[in-house]
Protein backbone atom coordinates (compact mmCIF):
# COMPACT_ATOMS: atom_id res chain seq x y z
CA UNK A 1 0.00 0.00 0.00
CA UNK A 2 1.13 3.42 -0.86
CA UNK A 3 0.99 5.59 2.30
CA UNK A 4 1.65 8.97 1.45
CA UNK A 5 0.42 12.90 1.32
CA UNK A 6 -1.60 12.62 -1.70
CA UNK A 7 -2.25 16.75 -1.70
CA UNK A 8 1.52 17.27 -1.63
CA UNK A 9 1.44 14.76 -4.51
CA UNK A 10 -1.37 15.79 -6.23
CA UNK A 11 -0.22 19.60 -6.27
CA UNK A 12 3.20 18.68 -7.29
CA UNK A 13 1.78 16.84 -10.78
CA UNK A 14 -0.16 19.64 -11.30
CA UNK A 15 2.37 22.16 -11.00
CA UNK A 16 4.79 19.78 -13.25
CA UNK A 17 1.74 19.90 -15.94
CA UNK A 18 1.69 23.40 -15.59
CA UNK A 19 5.58 24.00 -15.25
CA UNK A 20 6.38 21.97 -18.26
CA UNK A 21 3.59 23.43 -20.60
CA UNK A 22 4.35 27.24 -19.61
CA UNK A 23 8.45 27.13 -19.36
CA UNK A 24 9.15 27.13 -22.91
CA UNK A 25 6.36 29.90 -23.67
CA UNK A 26 7.46 33.18 -24.36
CA UNK A 27 3.72 34.62 -23.91
CA UNK A 28 2.83 31.86 -21.21
CA UNK A 29 -0.64 32.14 -19.15
CA UNK A 30 -1.90 34.31 -22.57
CA UNK A 31 -1.53 31.75 -24.56
CA UNK A 32 -4.83 30.30 -22.44
CA UNK A 33 -6.56 33.14 -23.67
CA UNK A 34 -5.50 33.70 -27.44
CA UNK A 35 -7.36 30.42 -28.47
CA UNK A 36 -10.63 31.23 -26.99
CA UNK A 37 -10.54 34.86 -28.29
CA UNK A 38 -9.66 33.89 -31.59
CA UNK A 39 -12.40 31.32 -32.15
CA UNK A 40 -14.52 33.95 -30.37
CA UNK A 41 -13.58 36.28 -33.32
CA UNK A 42 -14.20 33.93 -35.75
CA UNK A 43 -17.70 32.14 -34.97
CA UNK A 44 -18.71 35.71 -34.22
CA UNK A 45 -17.62 36.74 -37.66
CA UNK A 46 -19.37 33.92 -39.38
CA UNK A 47 -22.28 33.78 -37.10
CA UNK A 48 -23.26 38.28 -37.22
CA UNK A 49 -21.77 38.94 -40.57
CA UNK A 50 -21.94 35.64 -42.93
CA UNK A 51 -25.34 34.67 -41.79
CA UNK A 52 -26.83 38.15 -40.71
CA UNK A 53 -28.49 37.75 -37.03
CA UNK A 54 -29.49 39.88 -34.71
CA UNK A 55 -31.53 37.45 -32.50
CA UNK A 56 -28.33 38.05 -30.29
CA UNK A 57 -27.17 40.81 -28.37
CA UNK A 58 -23.57 41.22 -27.74
CA UNK A 59 -22.65 37.32 -29.64
CA UNK A 60 -19.12 37.54 -28.57
CA UNK A 61 -20.16 37.53 -24.65
CA UNK A 62 -22.79 34.42 -25.54
CA UNK A 63 -20.91 32.63 -27.74
CA UNK A 64 -17.75 32.74 -25.28
CA UNK A 65 -20.18 32.10 -22.34
CA UNK A 66 -20.68 28.19 -24.21
CA UNK A 67 -16.88 28.03 -25.55
CA UNK A 68 -15.74 28.23 -22.15
CA UNK A 69 -17.01 25.25 -20.38
CA UNK A 70 -17.21 23.59 -23.64
CA UNK A 71 -13.02 23.63 -24.38
CA UNK A 72 -12.05 22.46 -20.89
CA UNK A 73 -14.76 19.45 -20.66
CA UNK A 74 -13.17 18.92 -24.06
CA UNK A 75 -9.53 18.97 -23.53
CA UNK A 76 -9.59 17.56 -20.25
CA UNK A 77 -12.19 14.75 -21.01
CA UNK A 78 -9.50 13.61 -23.72
CA UNK A 79 -5.93 14.25 -21.62
CA UNK A 80 -7.95 12.57 -18.99
CA UNK A 81 -8.63 9.50 -21.03
CA UNK A 82 -5.01 9.09 -22.38
CA UNK A 83 -3.45 9.73 -18.92
CA UNK A 84 -2.70 6.42 -17.86
CA UNK A 85 -0.95 5.52 -21.17
CA UNK A 86 1.04 8.74 -21.27
CA UNK A 87 2.12 7.91 -17.37
CA UNK A 88 3.13 4.59 -17.99
CA UNK A 89 6.40 5.17 -16.36
CA UNK A 90 4.71 6.66 -12.92
CA UNK A 91 2.23 3.86 -13.44
CA UNK A 92 4.40 0.75 -13.91
CA UNK A 93 7.36 2.23 -11.25
CA UNK A 94 5.09 3.50 -8.47
CA UNK A 95 2.61 2.06 -6.61
CA UNK A 96 0.74 5.28 -5.83
CA UNK A 97 -3.33 5.01 -6.01
CA UNK A 98 -3.80 5.18 -9.83
CA UNK A 99 -6.92 7.41 -9.44
CA UNK A 100 -4.11 9.94 -8.88
CA UNK A 101 -3.63 10.07 -12.14
CA UNK A 102 -6.32 10.95 -14.21
CA UNK A 103 -7.94 13.12 -11.62
CA UNK A 104 -4.80 15.38 -11.65
CA UNK A 105 -5.17 15.18 -15.49
CA UNK A 106 -8.47 17.04 -14.98
CA UNK A 107 -7.44 19.46 -12.26
CA UNK A 108 -4.17 20.39 -14.31
CA UNK A 109 -6.29 22.12 -16.93
CA UNK A 110 -8.35 23.72 -14.07
CA UNK A 111 -5.36 26.41 -13.88
CA UNK A 112 -6.51 27.28 -18.14
CA UNK A 113 -9.21 27.42 -16.92
CA UNK A 114 -9.48 29.94 -14.17
CA UNK A 115 -7.90 32.03 -16.72
CA UNK A 116 -10.51 32.03 -19.36
CA UNK A 117 -12.95 32.45 -16.74
CA UNK A 118 -11.25 35.44 -15.53
CA UNK A 119 -11.55 36.86 -19.20
CA UNK A 120 -15.19 35.69 -19.08
CA UNK A 121 -16.55 37.36 -16.40
CA UNK A 122 -14.34 40.66 -17.20
CA UNK A 123 -16.49 40.86 -20.50
CA UNK A 124 -19.82 39.82 -19.48
CA UNK A 125 -19.30 42.31 -16.15
CA UNK A 126 -18.21 45.00 -19.10
CA UNK A 127 -21.44 44.43 -21.14
CA UNK A 128 -24.26 43.15 -18.57
CA UNK A 129 -22.71 44.10 -15.30
CA UNK A 130 -22.19 41.66 -12.09
CA UNK A 131 -26.12 40.16 -10.20
CA UNK A 132 -26.04 38.21 -7.02
CA UNK A 133 -26.71 34.93 -8.68
CA UNK A 134 -22.84 35.30 -9.20
CA UNK A 135 -22.55 33.40 -6.28
CA UNK A 136 -23.45 30.17 -8.12
CA UNK A 137 -20.80 30.28 -10.57
CA UNK A 138 -17.90 28.36 -8.09
CA UNK A 139 -20.54 24.77 -7.64
CA UNK A 140 -21.58 25.42 -11.02
CA UNK A 141 -17.86 25.19 -12.13
CA UNK A 142 -17.27 22.56 -9.44
CA UNK A 143 -19.68 20.15 -11.03
CA UNK A 144 -18.17 20.66 -14.46
CA UNK A 145 -15.28 19.21 -12.80
CA UNK A 146 -16.67 16.59 -11.14
CA UNK A 147 -18.41 15.70 -13.99
CA UNK A 148 -15.53 15.64 -15.97
CA UNK A 149 -13.47 14.18 -13.88
CA UNK A 150 -15.74 11.18 -13.58
CA UNK A 151 -15.88 10.92 -17.30
CA UNK A 152 -11.83 10.68 -17.32
CA UNK A 153 -12.02 7.95 -14.96
CA UNK A 154 -14.08 5.33 -16.68
CA UNK A 155 -12.54 6.37 -20.16
CA UNK A 156 -8.69 6.06 -19.16
CA UNK A 157 -9.80 2.82 -17.39
CA UNK A 158 -11.57 1.85 -20.61
CA UNK A 159 -8.63 3.10 -22.96
CA UNK A 160 -6.16 0.70 -21.04
CA UNK A 161 -7.58 -2.43 -22.23
CA UNK A 162 -9.29 -0.62 -25.24
CA UNK A 163 -7.01 1.93 -27.39
CA UNK A 164 -9.36 3.06 -29.87
CA UNK A 165 -11.09 5.16 -26.79
CA UNK A 166 -9.09 7.97 -27.43
CA UNK A 167 -10.57 8.25 -31.21
CA UNK A 168 -14.00 7.72 -29.54
CA UNK A 169 -13.73 10.39 -27.15
CA UNK A 170 -12.33 12.47 -29.79
CA UNK A 171 -15.33 11.79 -32.31
CA UNK A 172 -17.85 12.43 -29.51
CA UNK A 173 -16.44 15.69 -28.51
CA UNK A 174 -16.61 16.62 -32.33
CA UNK A 175 -20.00 15.61 -32.13
CA UNK A 176 -20.95 17.71 -29.02
CA UNK A 177 -19.75 21.18 -30.12
CA UNK A 178 -22.75 21.06 -32.30
CA UNK A 179 -25.16 19.35 -30.23
CA UNK A 180 -24.87 22.07 -27.23
CA UNK A 181 -26.28 25.45 -27.97
CA UNK A 182 -22.51 27.17 -27.71
CA UNK A 183 -23.23 28.87 -31.60
CA UNK A 184 -26.53 29.28 -31.24
CA UNK A 185 -29.78 29.70 -28.69
CA UNK A 186 -31.10 26.70 -27.45
CA UNK A 187 -34.22 28.35 -27.44
CA UNK A 188 -34.53 27.90 -31.28
CA UNK A 189 -34.29 24.28 -30.97
CA UNK A 190 -37.90 22.88 -32.55
CA UNK A 191 -39.97 21.14 -29.89
CA UNK A 192 -39.61 17.57 -31.29
CA UNK A 193 -35.44 17.74 -30.53
CA UNK A 194 -35.90 19.32 -27.21
CA UNK A 195 -35.72 16.44 -25.17
CA UNK A 196 -32.44 15.67 -26.37
CA UNK A 197 -31.04 19.15 -24.77
CA UNK A 198 -33.26 18.31 -21.82
CA UNK A 199 -31.04 15.19 -21.16
CA UNK A 200 -27.55 15.99 -22.18
CA UNK A 201 -25.58 17.13 -19.25
CA UNK A 202 -23.09 19.96 -21.03
CA UNK A 203 -26.02 21.84 -22.78
CA UNK A 204 -27.40 22.20 -18.93
CA UNK A 205 -24.57 23.50 -17.62
CA UNK A 206 -24.32 25.85 -20.41
CA UNK A 207 -28.16 27.00 -19.90
CA UNK A 208 -27.43 27.41 -16.29
CA UNK A 209 -24.51 29.70 -17.03
CA UNK A 210 -26.34 31.89 -19.54
CA UNK A 211 -29.01 32.21 -17.45
CA UNK A 212 -26.87 33.30 -14.43
CA UNK A 213 -24.61 35.72 -16.42
CA UNK A 214 -26.35 37.13 -19.28
CA UNK A 215 -29.70 37.15 -17.82
CA UNK A 216 -29.52 37.21 -14.13
CA UNK A 217 -31.56 34.80 -13.40
CA UNK A 218 -31.48 31.95 -10.08
CA UNK A 219 -29.50 29.17 -11.85
CA UNK A 220 -32.10 26.40 -11.52
CA UNK A 221 -35.04 28.31 -13.78
CA UNK A 222 -38.45 26.08 -14.16
CA UNK A 223 -37.20 23.00 -15.72
CA UNK A 224 -34.73 22.31 -12.38
CA UNK A 225 -31.49 21.78 -14.85
CA UNK A 226 -28.61 22.67 -12.21
CA UNK A 227 -30.10 19.95 -9.36
CA UNK A 228 -30.40 17.51 -12.44
CA UNK A 229 -26.57 18.49 -13.77
CA UNK A 230 -25.84 18.26 -9.92
CA UNK A 231 -27.32 14.68 -9.71
CA UNK A 232 -25.64 13.87 -13.06
CA UNK A 233 -22.26 14.59 -12.16
CA UNK A 234 -21.88 13.14 -8.32
CA UNK A 235 -23.56 9.62 -10.40
CA UNK A 236 -20.95 9.89 -12.84
CA UNK A 237 -17.93 10.56 -10.39
CA UNK A 238 -18.82 8.05 -8.19
CA UNK A 239 -19.67 5.25 -10.84
CA UNK A 240 -16.49 6.28 -12.83
CA UNK A 241 -14.72 5.62 -9.23
CA UNK A 242 -16.18 2.13 -8.79
CA UNK A 243 -15.28 1.21 -12.45
CA UNK A 244 -11.78 2.33 -11.87
CA UNK A 245 -11.65 0.47 -8.98
CA UNK A 246 -12.77 -2.71 -10.44
CA UNK A 247 -10.49 -2.32 -13.24
CA UNK A 248 -7.12 -1.03 -11.78
CA UNK A 249 -5.73 -4.04 -11.05
CA UNK A 250 -4.54 -5.33 -14.14
CA UNK A 251 -3.47 -1.79 -15.80
CA UNK A 252 0.34 -3.38 -14.91
CA UNK A 253 -0.18 -5.91 -17.47
CA UNK A 254 -1.92 -4.54 -20.46
CA UNK A 255 0.15 -1.08 -20.26
CA UNK B 1 8.01 -5.31 21.96
CA UNK B 2 8.65 -5.66 18.17
CA UNK B 3 5.92 -7.81 16.52
CA UNK B 4 7.66 -7.57 13.39
CA UNK B 5 10.32 -9.72 14.37
CA UNK B 6 7.92 -12.79 14.74
CA UNK B 7 6.35 -11.94 11.21
CA UNK B 8 8.29 -12.42 7.98
CA UNK B 9 8.81 -9.09 6.42
CA UNK B 10 8.04 -10.57 3.15
CA UNK B 11 6.32 -13.93 2.56
CA UNK B 12 5.77 -15.54 -0.92
CA UNK B 13 3.82 -18.58 -0.23
CA UNK B 14 2.63 -20.50 -4.00
CA UNK B 15 2.67 -17.27 -6.00
CA UNK B 16 1.78 -17.62 -9.76
CA UNK B 17 2.10 -14.80 -12.52
CA UNK B 18 1.45 -14.89 -16.01
CA UNK B 19 1.62 -12.77 -18.73
CA UNK B 20 -0.47 -12.56 -21.71
CA UNK B 21 1.87 -12.05 -24.63
CA UNK B 22 -0.25 -9.66 -26.81
CA UNK B 23 2.17 -7.30 -28.09
CA UNK B 24 -0.16 -4.86 -29.87
CA UNK B 25 -2.91 -6.40 -29.66
CA UNK B 26 -5.56 -3.42 -27.90
CA UNK B 27 -7.63 -2.52 -30.25
CA UNK B 28 -10.91 -3.43 -30.48
CA UNK B 29 -10.49 -5.67 -33.30
CA UNK B 30 -8.38 -7.70 -31.41
CA UNK B 31 -10.70 -7.67 -28.49
CA UNK B 32 -13.60 -9.04 -30.53
CA UNK B 33 -11.25 -11.64 -31.91
CA UNK B 34 -10.58 -12.62 -28.06
CA UNK B 35 -14.00 -12.64 -27.52
CA UNK B 36 -14.84 -15.25 -30.48
CA UNK B 37 -12.29 -17.29 -29.28
CA UNK B 38 -11.43 -16.99 -25.55
CA UNK B 39 -8.62 -19.78 -25.29
CA UNK B 40 -6.93 -18.26 -28.08
CA UNK B 41 -4.69 -16.62 -25.17
CA UNK B 42 -0.69 -16.75 -25.36
CA UNK B 43 0.64 -17.05 -21.94
CA UNK B 44 3.94 -16.44 -20.28
CA UNK B 45 4.72 -18.08 -16.79
CA UNK B 46 7.04 -15.31 -15.04
CA UNK B 47 7.09 -17.16 -11.90
CA UNK B 48 5.33 -20.77 -11.20
CA UNK B 49 4.79 -21.34 -7.50
CA UNK B 50 6.93 -19.47 -5.78
CA UNK B 51 7.56 -20.04 -1.77
CA UNK B 52 9.69 -18.46 0.42
CA UNK B 53 9.59 -16.15 3.39
CA UNK B 54 12.29 -13.33 4.20
CA UNK B 55 12.36 -12.13 8.04
CA UNK B 56 13.44 -9.09 9.22
CA UNK B 57 16.77 -8.05 9.27
CA UNK B 58 18.20 -10.40 6.31
CA UNK B 59 19.29 -8.84 3.43
CA UNK B 60 18.28 -11.24 0.40
CA UNK B 61 19.95 -11.25 -3.44
CA UNK B 62 17.44 -12.51 -6.28
CA UNK B 63 19.75 -13.91 -9.19
CA UNK B 64 18.88 -15.69 -12.52
CA UNK B 65 19.08 -15.38 -16.09
CA UNK B 66 17.25 -12.51 -18.52
CA UNK B 67 13.71 -13.68 -17.69
CA UNK B 68 13.92 -15.53 -15.05
CA UNK B 69 11.32 -13.59 -13.22
CA UNK B 70 13.42 -11.67 -11.17
CA UNK B 71 11.68 -8.44 -11.66
CA UNK B 72 8.06 -9.40 -11.54
CA UNK B 73 9.29 -10.90 -8.07
CA UNK B 74 10.29 -7.55 -6.94
CA UNK B 75 7.59 -5.80 -8.75
CA UNK B 76 5.21 -8.22 -6.67
CA UNK B 77 6.43 -7.18 -3.30
CA UNK B 78 5.93 -3.49 -3.88
CA UNK B 79 2.56 -4.46 -5.03
CA UNK B 80 2.92 -2.91 -8.35
CA UNK B 81 0.89 -5.84 -9.76
CA UNK B 82 -1.46 -9.19 -8.32
CA UNK B 83 -0.50 -12.90 -8.36
CA UNK B 84 -2.59 -14.96 -10.25
CA UNK B 85 -2.76 -17.55 -7.53
CA UNK B 86 -1.14 -18.10 -3.94
CA UNK B 87 -0.82 -15.13 -1.39
CA UNK B 88 1.72 -12.45 -0.70
CA UNK B 89 2.32 -10.74 2.68
CA UNK B 90 4.80 -7.97 3.56
CA UNK B 91 5.24 -6.31 6.72
CA UNK B 92 6.55 -2.85 6.58
CA UNK B 93 7.03 0.13 4.78
CA UNK B 94 8.91 -0.67 1.39
CA UNK B 95 10.57 1.77 -0.63
CA UNK B 96 11.80 0.40 -4.25
CA UNK B 97 14.67 1.56 -6.23
CA UNK B 98 13.44 0.61 -9.51
CA UNK B 99 14.13 2.43 -12.44
CA UNK B 100 15.37 5.25 -10.81
CA UNK B 101 14.25 8.95 -11.66
CA UNK B 102 10.69 7.32 -13.21
CA UNK B 103 9.15 10.88 -12.76
CA UNK B 104 11.67 13.05 -13.88
CA UNK B 105 11.28 15.32 -16.83
CA UNK B 106 13.93 17.13 -18.54
CA UNK B 107 12.67 20.50 -18.61
CA UNK B 108 11.90 20.91 -14.93
CA UNK B 109 14.94 22.25 -12.21
CA UNK B 110 16.79 19.62 -10.33
CA UNK B 111 15.40 21.21 -7.30
CA UNK B 112 11.36 20.49 -9.17
CA UNK B 113 12.02 17.26 -9.81
CA UNK B 114 13.44 16.41 -6.42
CA UNK B 115 10.01 17.50 -4.37
CA UNK B 116 7.93 14.96 -7.18
CA UNK B 117 10.14 12.63 -7.23
CA UNK B 118 10.02 12.23 -2.98
CA UNK B 119 6.07 13.30 -3.39
CA UNK B 120 5.73 10.36 -5.32
CA UNK B 121 7.32 8.24 -2.87
CA UNK B 122 5.26 9.72 0.20
CA UNK B 123 6.84 12.44 1.10
CA UNK B 124 5.11 15.26 2.77
CA UNK B 125 5.61 18.86 2.29
CA UNK B 126 7.36 19.27 5.73
CA UNK B 127 9.80 15.84 5.24
CA UNK B 128 10.59 17.03 2.04
CA UNK B 129 11.59 20.53 3.27
CA UNK B 130 13.04 18.78 5.90
CA UNK B 131 15.25 16.53 4.00
CA UNK B 132 15.91 18.90 0.89
CA UNK B 133 19.50 20.17 1.48
CA UNK B 134 20.47 16.80 2.81
CA UNK B 135 19.38 15.18 -0.53
CA UNK B 136 20.99 17.52 -2.39
CA UNK B 137 24.28 17.34 -0.68
CA UNK B 138 24.44 13.53 -0.81
CA UNK B 139 23.76 13.99 -4.37
CA UNK B 140 26.93 16.28 -4.70
CA UNK B 141 24.72 18.46 -6.81
CA UNK B 142 24.35 21.98 -5.06
CA UNK B 143 25.48 24.16 -7.39
CA UNK B 144 23.07 23.20 -10.78
CA UNK B 145 20.10 22.11 -8.76
CA UNK B 146 18.37 25.26 -10.08
CA UNK B 147 19.11 24.03 -13.84
CA UNK B 148 17.05 21.84 -15.96
CA UNK B 149 17.62 18.53 -15.80
CA UNK B 150 18.30 17.99 -19.34
CA UNK B 151 21.56 20.38 -19.01
CA UNK B 152 22.64 17.19 -16.54
CA UNK B 153 24.70 14.14 -17.63
CA UNK B 154 22.85 10.58 -17.20
CA UNK B 155 25.24 10.14 -14.04
CA UNK B 156 24.38 13.14 -12.27
CA UNK B 157 20.76 12.47 -12.84
CA UNK B 158 20.79 9.21 -11.67
CA UNK B 159 22.65 10.20 -8.84
CA UNK B 160 20.30 12.77 -8.15
CA UNK B 161 17.17 9.80 -8.32
CA UNK B 162 19.56 7.72 -6.21
CA UNK B 163 19.80 10.44 -3.28
CA UNK B 164 15.78 10.85 -2.75
CA UNK B 165 15.27 7.21 -2.94
CA UNK B 166 17.19 6.42 0.19
CA UNK B 167 15.77 9.39 1.79
CA UNK B 168 13.07 7.45 2.61
CA UNK B 169 13.54 5.58 5.70
CA UNK B 170 12.06 2.48 4.83
CA UNK B 171 11.71 -0.84 6.85
CA UNK B 172 12.15 -2.51 3.72
CA UNK B 173 14.43 -1.86 0.71
CA UNK B 174 13.78 -3.29 -2.56
CA UNK B 175 16.87 -2.54 -5.20
CA UNK B 176 16.22 -3.16 -9.03
CA UNK B 177 19.90 -3.06 -10.95
CA UNK B 178 20.65 0.54 -9.65
CA UNK B 179 24.12 0.19 -7.93
CA UNK B 180 26.07 0.75 -11.05
CA UNK B 181 24.99 4.56 -10.65
CA UNK B 182 27.55 7.66 -11.23
CA UNK B 183 31.59 7.61 -10.96
CA UNK B 184 33.49 4.98 -8.18
CA UNK B 185 33.56 8.08 -5.77
CA UNK B 186 29.40 8.10 -5.84
CA UNK B 187 29.08 4.22 -6.16
CA UNK B 188 31.16 3.68 -3.07
CA UNK B 189 29.08 6.18 -1.46
CA UNK B 190 25.77 4.62 -1.89
CA UNK B 191 27.33 1.25 -1.05
CA UNK B 192 28.11 2.53 2.25
CA UNK B 193 24.51 3.76 2.69
CA UNK B 194 22.89 0.16 1.89
CA UNK B 195 25.55 -0.74 4.36
CA UNK B 196 24.01 1.58 6.68
CA UNK B 197 20.81 0.43 6.04
CA UNK B 198 21.41 -2.93 7.03
CA UNK B 199 23.67 -2.24 10.29
CA UNK B 200 19.90 -0.77 11.14
CA UNK B 201 18.33 -4.08 10.98
CA UNK B 202 16.77 -2.93 7.51
CA UNK B 203 15.15 -6.07 5.06
CA UNK B 204 16.56 -5.88 1.85
CA UNK B 205 15.83 -7.70 -1.88
CA UNK B 206 18.51 -6.90 -4.25
CA UNK B 207 19.07 -7.55 -8.27
CA UNK B 208 21.61 -7.23 -9.84
CA UNK B 209 24.11 -8.91 -11.99
CA UNK B 210 27.36 -7.87 -10.57
CA UNK B 211 27.98 -10.88 -8.00
CA UNK B 212 30.76 -9.31 -6.08
CA UNK B 213 28.19 -6.41 -4.68
CA UNK B 214 25.62 -8.74 -4.27
CA UNK B 215 28.13 -10.87 -1.97
CA UNK B 216 29.12 -8.06 -0.39
CA UNK B 217 25.48 -6.60 -0.01
CA UNK B 218 23.58 -9.49 0.90
CA UNK B 219 23.63 -12.50 2.94
CA UNK B 220 21.07 -15.02 1.55
CA UNK B 221 20.44 -15.39 -2.18
CA UNK B 222 16.87 -16.51 -3.95
CA UNK B 223 18.07 -18.34 -7.20
CA UNK B 224 15.20 -18.40 -9.95
CA UNK B 225 14.93 -20.33 -13.67
CA UNK B 226 12.78 -20.02 -15.67
CA UNK B 227 9.96 -18.66 -12.81
CA UNK B 228 10.94 -21.77 -10.92
CA UNK B 229 12.82 -21.26 -7.29
CA UNK B 230 15.71 -23.15 -7.81
CA UNK B 231 17.98 -22.45 -4.48
CA UNK B 232 16.83 -20.43 -1.32
CA UNK B 233 20.04 -20.36 1.32
CA UNK B 234 23.31 -18.66 2.03
CA UNK B 235 24.54 -16.49 -0.49
CA UNK B 236 28.13 -18.20 -1.52
CA UNK B 237 26.19 -21.57 -1.91
CA UNK B 238 23.61 -20.51 -3.90
CA UNK B 239 25.91 -18.15 -6.18
CA UNK B 240 28.36 -21.23 -7.17
CA UNK B 241 25.61 -23.29 -7.68
CA UNK B 242 24.21 -21.00 -10.17
CA UNK B 243 27.66 -20.48 -11.85
CA UNK B 244 28.37 -24.13 -12.03
CA UNK B 245 24.90 -24.38 -13.87
CA UNK B 246 25.65 -21.30 -16.25
CA UNK B 247 28.87 -23.12 -17.07
CA UNK B 248 27.42 -26.37 -17.55
CA UNK B 249 24.67 -24.78 -20.03
CA UNK B 250 27.65 -22.75 -21.91
CA UNK B 251 29.41 -26.22 -22.21
CA UNK B 252 26.48 -28.13 -23.58
CA UNK B 253 25.42 -25.26 -25.94
CA UNK B 254 29.31 -25.18 -27.12
CA UNK B 255 30.13 -28.96 -27.54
Amino acid sequence: MWQGDYLYLIENLILKDFRVRYRNMSLGMLWSLVNPLVMMGVLTFVFTRVFSNNAIPHYPVFVLCGMIPFNFFSIAWTSGTTSIIDNAGLVKRVPVPREIVPITTVLANCVHLLVQIALLLLLVFYFYGSNRQWIWLPLVWGLEVVFVSGLALLSSAVNVYIRDTRYIVESANTVLFWLVPIIYDSAIVPQKYSGFYEINPLAALVLTLRRILLQAEGPDGPTHTLWKFAGVSVAVFVFGLLFFHRMKPRFYEHI
Amino acid sequence: MNISDERPAILFHGVWKSFARHAGQMLIRDRLKQLLKPHAHDLFHALRDVTFSIHPGESVAVIGHNGAGKSTLLNLTTNLCRPDRGSIAVNGRVAALLELGSGFHPDLTGAENVCINAALLGFSRRQVRAKFDEIVSFAELAEVINEPLRTYSTGMMMRLAFSVAVSVNPDILIIDEVLGVGDLSFQAKCLERIRQFRLAGKTMLCVSHSNETLRELCDQAIWLDHGHLVEYGPIARVVEAYKHAVSLQAACSSS
